[in-house]
C-alpha cells in the first residue's frame, strides 16, 4: 500500500490585504489581468472545470456598454459545502476576485447568487460588503456588488437557470448558444464563476501564474478545496493539491473499511475499491467540484443510488423531457428490479436510458445523471437487484 | 398585526415593480407570513402588472417560496445521502413524536410544519436541519429534543 502523504496547502483561507492586491491588480491592464490568468490555467471551481481565462477573454472581447461579474454561491451538490466556508472565512477575497474580473472584462456591477440554505450568513456578508465597498472607493475604483437569493432550487446552480431566478422567472435553463459571455445576465455579456474559482483569481494575482502552477499537475493546475463526508473519522474541508489518486485520498481519509468513493456529488462518479489505486482525482481523471463521499462496506449501494435518483427526480426543473421523464423512469426503474416486479435485465435498458440523457437533455443536471447512475451499476450490479 | 396587501405595498416601495423584483418580493412574504397566499399572489401580480398565473407560475418552482399553508417554524430536515446515512430517520421519528404530526404537516397552533429538503450543505456534521433560516448540526436525539423546546416554549 502506498503511504504517500497528500499534500495540504493553505492560499484560499490564507489572510492576504484586500488593498494590496486590488491596487496590484487595478495597475495592470486589461490584457495582462486575462493572460495570466489563462497562463494558470485556472479551471471553474464549481465542477463544470471551463478555462477562466478563456472565459474572461470572450466577455472581454463582446462591445457592450454594461456587462455584469456574477458570483455563483448556489451551491448546491449534495457532499459540497467549500464555498459557504469560503463566504464565511474570506468574503472580501470573493469580492476581490470579482472586481479583478470587472476590470478585466469592463464590468462595474457584480451580483452574488446566494443558495436560500445559506442566508443565515447573510448579516455578516453584508457588513463585510459595506466595507469592501468603502475600500473600492477610496482606492479610486467603481465596482458595486449586490446579493440576490435564491429559494431552494438545485437546477439555479446552472449558469443561465440562475440567470433566469435573479432576472425573476422560473430557474429554467436556457438554450445555448448563445453562452453567457455573450449574452448572460440581462441579456448583457456575463461572466459567471464560482466562489472559489474568484479566490483562486486572487491567489494568482498575489503569486503569479508560475507559482499557482506550481501546485498540482499539468492538467489540474493549483490546489483545490474538497468537502468530505460519509464514512469517514475526519469530515471536513481541506485545501489539497490535485492530482493525487483516489487511494492516497482514502488512505488519508478512510476508515480503513471504504468500499467506494463518490467524486463530484450525486452529478459525479462512483470509484470502487478496485480503481482506487488507478483514478485519479482532477481533470485527467475524475473531476470534482470538490465533493468526495466515502462508503464503508456497510452501506448499500442500492441506498445510494436510490437517495441520488430521488434527489434528481425531485430537482429536475421539468422544461425538457429526457431530463423530466429520465429521472422518473430511472427512479421507479431500480426500484421495480429491487422488488422484482422487473427482471434484472431491465437494467441493461435504463443505462441505455442513462446514456440517452447524457446527449439529449438540454442542462448539465440531465446530461450527468448517467454519470452516478451508470458508474454504481456497473460496480456494485448485484446490490442494486438483491 | 399587519395585513397582506399592506406587507406587499410595503416590499415593493422597496424592490421595485420591475419583473427582477418578483422573488425578492415573494420571499420577503414567506420571510414575514411563512408562506404565500392565493391572496398575496394576486396582490403581487396586480402591484407588478403580470397575470396571477405568473406570479404562481414562478413560486411554484422554489421549494422555499411555499404555495400551502406552513407554520410560524418551518423544521427542513435533510434527506441527502449523507444526512440519510448519518442518523435522519431518527430526527424525523423524534420530531414527529414531539409535534405529533407527520412530515408535510403542520401542527393545529400554526406553530411547528416539518418538511424533508434536499441537501443543505452540512454534511460534515450530519444529520442537520434547519429551522427557518437557521441550521442545526451535528445533531442527536437529545440536542434535538432540547432544541425543539425552547422553540415550543417561544
Amino acid at each position: 500500500m502506498e503511504t504517500k502523504k497528500l499534500n495540504k496547502v493553505d492560499l484560499i483561507f490564507e489572510h492576504v490585504d484586500p488593498r494590496v492586491i486590488l491596487t496590484k491588480a487595478f495597475k495592470m491592464s486589461n490584457d495582462d489581468i486575462i493572460n495570466e490568468v489563462i497562463e494558470s490555467g485556472l479551471k471553474g471551481r464549481g465542477g463544470a472545470g471551463f478555462p477562466t481565462g478563456m472565459k474572461w477573454k470572450f466577455a472581454a472581447g463582446e462591445k457592450s456598454k454594461e456587462k455584469y461579474i456574477v458570483c455563483n454561491a448556489d451551491e448546491g451538490e449534495p457532499g459540497t459545502f467549500k464555498d459557504r466556508e469560503i463566504l464565511d472565512r474570506v468574503a472580501y477575497k470573493v469580492y476581490s476576485g470579482m472586481a479583478i474580473a470587472g476590470k478585466a472584462i469592463g464590468a462595474k456591477k457584480g451580483v452574488v447568487y446566494l443558495r436560500a440554505e445559506y442566508k443565515f450568513l447573510i448579516p455578516q456578508l453584508m457588513m463585510e460588503l459595506d466595507g469592501f465597498h468603502t475600500l473600492i472607493k477610496d482606492i479610486g475604483y467603481n465596482f458595486q456588488i449586490e446579493y440576490k437569493l435564491g429559494s431552494g432550487a438545485y437546477i439555479c446552480g446552472e449558469e443561465s437557470a440562475l440567470f433566469e431566478s435573479i432576472e425573476g422567472y422560473r430557474g429554467e435553463p436556457r438554450n445555448k448558444p448563445p453562452y453567457p459571455t455573450q449574452n448572460g445576465l440581462f441579456g448583457k455579456p456575463t461572466v459567471i464563476n464560482n466562489v472559489e474559482t474568484l479566490v483562486n483569481i486572487v491567489i494568482i494575482v498575489n503569486y503569479g501564474s508560475a507559482k499557482y502552477k506550481s501546485h498540482g499537475t499539468r492538467f489540474s493546475t493549483g490546489a483545490k478545496v474538497f468537502s468530505v463526508s460519509g464514512d469517514t473519522p475526519n469530515p471536513g474541508i481541506y485545501e489539497l493539491e490535485l492530482g493525487m489518486s483516489v487511494l492516497e485520498f482514502v488512505n488519508e481519509f478512510g476508515d480503513g473499511d471504504t468500499k467506494a468513493v463518490q467524486v463530484g456529488g450525486a452529478s459525479g462518479l462512483c470509484v470502487p475499491r478496485k480503481l482506487f489505486a488507478s483514478t485519479i482525482i482532477g481533470f485527467e481523471g475524475v473531476p470534482t467540484g470538490g465533493s468526495v463521499k466515502l462508503f464503508n462496506s456497510t452501506r448499500s449501494m442500492y441506498n445510494v443510488l436510490h437517495n441520488y435518483l430521488d434527489f434528481f427526480n425531485e430537482e429536475s426543473c421539468g422544461n425538457c423531457t429526457p431530463c423530466r421523464v429520465g429521472c422518473q423512469q430511472l427512479l421507479l426503474g431500480v426500484e421495480a428490479v429491487k422488488k422484482g416486479d422487473m427482471k434484472s435485465s431491465y437494467l441493461n435498458e435504463l443505462a441505455k436510458l442513462a446514456d440517452t440523457m447524457k446527449v439529449a437533455s438540454k442542462c448539465g443536471l440531465g446530461q450527468s445523471v448517467g454519470n452516478a447512475f451508470n458508474s454504481i451499476l456497473e460496480n456494485f450490479r448485484e446490490e442494486i437487484i438483491y | 398585526m399587519y395585513q397582506i396587501d399592506n406587507l406587499v405595498k410595503d416590499l415593493v416601495k422597496q424592490h421595485g415593480r420591475a419583473r427582477e423584483a418578483l422573488m425578492p418580493i415573494l420571499q420577503g412574504v414567506v420571510a414575514q407570513h411563512n408562506y404565500l397566499t392565493d391572496e398575496a399572489m394576486v396582490e403581487v401580480a396586480k402591484e407588478l402588472d403580470l397575470s396571477a398565473a405568473e406570479v404562481y407560475g414562478t413560486a411554484s418552482f422554489y421549494t422555499f417560496l411555499d404555495t400551502e399553508p406552513r407554520g410560524k417554524y418551518v423544521i427542513r430536515v435533510c434527506k441527502t445521502i449523507t444526512c440519510a446515512m448519518k442518523g435522519k430517520n431518527e430526527i424525523i421519528e423524534v420530531l414527529q413524536e414531539m409535534l405529533r404530526i407527520n412530515v408535510g404537516e403542520t401542527t393545529l397552533n400554526d406553530k411547528f410544519t416539518i418538511l424533508e429538503t434536499n441537501c443543505i450543505g452540512w454534511c460534515h456534521k450530519a444529520p442537520a436541519i434547519l429551522i427557518n433560516d437557521t441550521p442545526y448540526t451535528d445533531l442527536t436525539r437529545e440536542k434535538l429534543v432540547k432544541i425543539i423546546k425552547e422553540y415550543m416554549h417561544q
